[in-house]
């Protein structure tokens, strides 16, 4: 694809042809403000907060507006700030938003631009209409439409990657309303629990259940890893507590997911955490489990297997890997079986 | 897979078969439902249960269970007869056609809808020459290809039907199996099989010998294959297996004919299991060896793309797990060996001096690049899709493969059919996804899909618990009325223990790769009040 230049506040970068402006703005670590905007799904162009001055002259969205070679942009400057201004003052006196009660707060492109515009008290004049809370009907997901800012991610999420169709805006006289299905609650949709629409979910409009109680989003910490429960691999950003408690989990995009997860990655791991996990060797010693040292448990294995080698041969030895298990340790246990057992008899569940 | 995940969008079309994508492996269901519904790309598929791909497909052929081959060679048998196939690539890349045309000329339409039970032959033409026009055709497949006594042959019978169509060596086409688990993948390319030292390089063979001899400073390494894991519970019961050594693995729950596995156990002198739960298989050890979940280690993982990627410790071990790895090198050490591993990578290292197409990945690279074996060199870039300009073997051989029934017929004592499989919310044998709150809530308990018309015939109500046998045993679980599967055909999830689908499934086993006959076996249902 054909390089192109732009100059964007005044810094010559470099970008492509087909990019858009807020792409290329990015890639060269510019930050432009968006909503509607998520790298991971088609384009809206509706919420306008990512307004720039093209060639010195016009407002344009930057999210939508082409990258074109020679281009001067401007992201920031005295009209552009009250417009954003005032379209966030819109965004909060149209919904509710009281950051305290909200599993985003800490972690809402809202409410950082909000704090970043130092945006005051919303106005109060605008009438407040009846929306949806629905803390209940989903085991994964929570939505509070008083959030929403209609921004569409949480529809391309479920339209474009999942593709399952939940969510879809209704129109009501002049109302545009989040429903999903025919307007189910979103327990009893076809929601199929990816947890995608939330992980794209700008605001607390969409929130995960197993958030709430698990400390404060900058509080979190997180750490990538690779799915467990498939041969698709998805990359993972587990995010735990203070207290190391796992909190969610958010698809990796340099994964072969591409960001995506299913209900197993998504909702699949607090097994780890579970009090019923092995944390002690265990002998059975007349015919019930007794806790043992691992120098105990380790010297007893060792013992029989050598046993058992030198009566009956090392064929009368065989070893099960793991599916579940890394390369190394899967490398480790053939070996072990192969280089001191001395037999082949080694297999894992493949074709299981 | 030849191919990689991110050509779905590169494919003109798809072949879906024995794969309940959108359960089992939901982040490329969704990929190819993407590719379908949003992008007109063609679909077919093939399965003996409705599933939600066939929902979006152009053709979708519900066949009998283990008719796989029949339906594969009806396709092939169209497009030789209209002459339809990729006859450049077939003549350039490929030998052994005659054979397989002869051994197709019987396989009609009409004679394939027979053994399949489809009602309309024309419709295998029509998607016949269907796949012929899209250039190029991927080829999902899964469980449902391989977990049957014809299991190899399936999966030379899709390659087969790949080379026949060109669609080998092209991004967005490939003969593509989507493992079950997440390391599938690598468990295969590190030897932990019965016939093969790391990359597949058999154990029956004095070259490799010498050479594994001399990597791991060891003499007298066996040259005779060992036993797979039916094999291994077949031998304990018959007295020459003495001890087991289970890492991870929950054969009672997860390997076929229950009652037989638990009696295999039993007759061991000493079964040692490893684990981060204590299993049903657990439950008969003499020792158990606590291990670190996979949020503990670090290490890495082969997907089924073949592509190597890290997985990173999220958490410390649990009280007083350890890494599988220096479990078994503590044992190791224990009995003489001198393993002195610090970390993981100092084994990937020795992995990459013993495992050629590995030999290029490094635990630096795969945290910034994408990497897919084979990857022979720190500067190769890996490999995206196989047999690009050649096959390992030069030319691609066509397999003439003819049609076997399944190992178990029905008959009067057990007139249907039962196949077991996953679903979308639970895993394997339910260790993990059961122990997971959400996912158990979702879907607390076992169950079999009845189709309403058997559900009729023997008075059976949604919801109600009924009584499901084979040859094998017999268990209690709630009934599912539902027209996914066919009349005559039950399914059942095999990942609850109090109804294990397991204590009824066949251990009829493929001759050559002895896989399991999970997908079918023939069964009796009945009411029990
Ligand atoms: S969780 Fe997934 S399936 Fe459910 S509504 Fe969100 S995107 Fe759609
Ligand atoms: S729920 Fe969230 S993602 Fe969906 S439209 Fe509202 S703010 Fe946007
Ligand atoms: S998140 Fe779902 S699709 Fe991805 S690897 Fe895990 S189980 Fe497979
Ligand atoms: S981010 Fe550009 S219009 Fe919303």
């Amino acid at each position: 694809m054909e390089e192109i230049t732009l100059l964007i506040d005044g810094r010559e970068v470099k970008g492509k042809q087909g990019q858009t402006i807020i792409e290329v703005a990015r890639e060269n670590g510019i930050n432009i403000p968006s909503l509607c905007y998520h790298p991971s799904v088609s384009k809206t162009g509706a919420c306008r907060i990512c307004l720039v001055r093209v060639n010195n002259r016009m407002l344009r969205p930057a999210c939508v507006e082409p990258a074109i070679n020679g281009m001067t942009v401007v992201t920031e400057d005295e009209d552009i700030v009250s417009m954003r201004k005032w379209i966030l003052e819109l965004l909060l006196s149209d919904g509710d938003h009281n950051c305290l009660y909200c599993d985003a707060d800490g972690d809402c492109e809202l409410q950082s631009l909000v704090k970043r515009y130092g945006v005051q008290e919303p106005r109060k004049d605008e009438p407040k209409r009846d929306r949806t809370v629905d803390n209940e009907s989903s085991r994964g997901i929570k939505r509070n439409e008083y959030r929403c800012i209609l921004c569409q991610r949480c529809v391309k999420a479920c339209r474009e990657i999942q593709v399952s169709n939940v969510w879809g805006f209704s129109e009501r006289g002049f109302e545009t309303r989040l429903i999903a299905d025919d307007d189910q609650k979103i327990g009893e949709s076809n929601c199929v629990l990816c947890g995608q629409c939330v992980q794209l979910c700008p605001t607390g409009a969409l929130t995960y259940q197993t958030v709430l109680g698990r400390g404060a989003n900058w509080e979190l910490t997180k750490e990538s890893s690779i799915c467990i429960y498939c041969g698709v691999g998805c990359k993972i950003d587990f995010y735990k507590n203070r207290e190391g408690m796992l909190v969610k989990s958010l698809g990796n995009y340099e994964g072969p997911n591409n960001g995506h997860l299913c209900v197993k990655g998504r909702f699949g791991f607090d097994f780890v955490q579970s009090p019923k996990r092995l944390s002690k060797p265990l002998i059975k010693r007349n015919g019930a489990f007794e806790e043992a040292t691992w120098d105990e448990a380790l010297n007893l294995v060792a013992d029989k297997f050598a046993g058992i080698k030198a009566k009956n041969g090392p064929d009368s030895i065989a070893a099960l890997s793991s599916a579940k298990c890394t390369n190394e340790e899967n490398y480790l246990m053939q070996k072990f079986m192969r280089a001191v057992i001395g037999t082949n008899n080694v297999d894992h569940c493949a074709r299981l | 897979m030849t191919n990689s995940i991110r050509e779905i969008p590169s494919s003109a079309g798809f072949l879906v078969i024995g794969s309940n994508t959108t359960e089992n492996h939901p982040v490329m269901g969704s990929m190819i439902k993407n590719a379908v519904i949003n992008n007109g790309k063609k679909l077919i598929v093939v399965d003996p249960r409705e599933i939600e791909l066939s929902r979006y497909a152009d053709y979708y052929f519900q066949i009998k269970p283990g008719t796989n081959i029949a339906i594969l060679n009806g396709f092939m048998h169209v497009l030789i007869k209209e002459g339809l196939y990729d006859k450049t690539f077939v003549e350039t890349r490929t030998e052994g056609l005659q054979e397989l045309a002869k051994a197709l000329e019987k396989y009609t339409p009409e004679y394939v809808a027979g053994i399949c039970g489809l009602d309309n032959p024309e419709d295998i033409r029509k998607a016949a020459r269907l796949m012929a026009e899209l250039k190029p055709m991927a080829l999902y497949y899964s469980m449902g290809i391989t977990q049957f006594v014809s299991g190899v042959n399936g999966v030379k019978s899709t390659a087969n039907l790949q080379m026949l169509l060109g669609n080998m060596g092209v991004p967005g086409g490939g003969v593509n199996p989507l493992r079950g688990q997440n390391n599938v993948q690598g468990a295969c390319d590190m030897g932990a099989l019965p016939v093969s030292y790391p990359a597949y390089q058999p154990v029956a063979n004095e070259e490799n010998k010498a050479k594994f001899e001399k990597a791991w400073g060891v003499n007298g390494l066996s040259v005779k294959p060992g036993l797979t894991i039916v094999e291994m519970f077949n031998a304990a019961i018959g007295g020459q297996l003495k001890a087991v050594y289970a890492m991870g693995e929950n054969p009672v729950m997860s390997d076929p004919n229950q009652h037989h596995i638990i009696e295999a156990l039993k007759s061991l002198e000493f079964l040692v299991v490893q684990d981060i739960f204590l299993t049903e298989t657990a439950q008969y050890a003499d020792v158990v060896l606590p291990s670190c979940a996979f949020l503990e280690k670090q290490g890495t993982a082969s997907n089924t793309e073949r592509r190597v990627q890290p997985m990173h410790k999220v958490l410390p071990p649990w009280g007083d797990a350890r890494d599988d790895w220096w479990i078994i090198s503590q044992i190791a050490n224990r009995m003489g060996a001198k393993w002195d591993y610090k970390k993981s990578e100092d084994i990937f290292e020795e992995i990459r001096k013993v495992t050629p197409s590995y030999a290029g990945i490094t635990y630096e690279r795969i945290e910034k690049e994408l990497i897919q074996w084979p990857c022979p060199t720190t500067d190769h870039p890996g490999t995206q899709y196989l047999h690009k300009d050649r096959f390992s073997r030069g030319l691609g051989l066509f397999t003439a493969i003819d049609y076997t029934p399944p190992a178990e017929g029905t008959d009067d004592e057990y007139p249907m059919i039962l196949t077991t499989g996953r679903i979308l919310e639970h895993f394997h044998t339910g260790t993990m996804s059961r122990n997971s709150r959400i996912l158990d809530e979702l879907v607390p308990e076992g169950f079999v899909q009845i189709n309403p018309n058997d559900a009729s015939n023997y008075n059976i109500a949604d919801n109600e618990v009924i009584s499901v046998s084979s040859r094998r045993g017999s268990i209690r679980i709630k009934a599912k009325i539902t027209d996914k599967p066919k009349p005559n055909v039950v399914f059942i999830p095999f990942h609850f223990y109090e109804a294990a689908a397991n204590v009824l499934t066949n251990d009829a086993l493929d001759p050559a790769c002895k896989i399991p006959e999970y997908k079918v076996c023939s069964c009796r249902i009945e009411k029990i009040a």
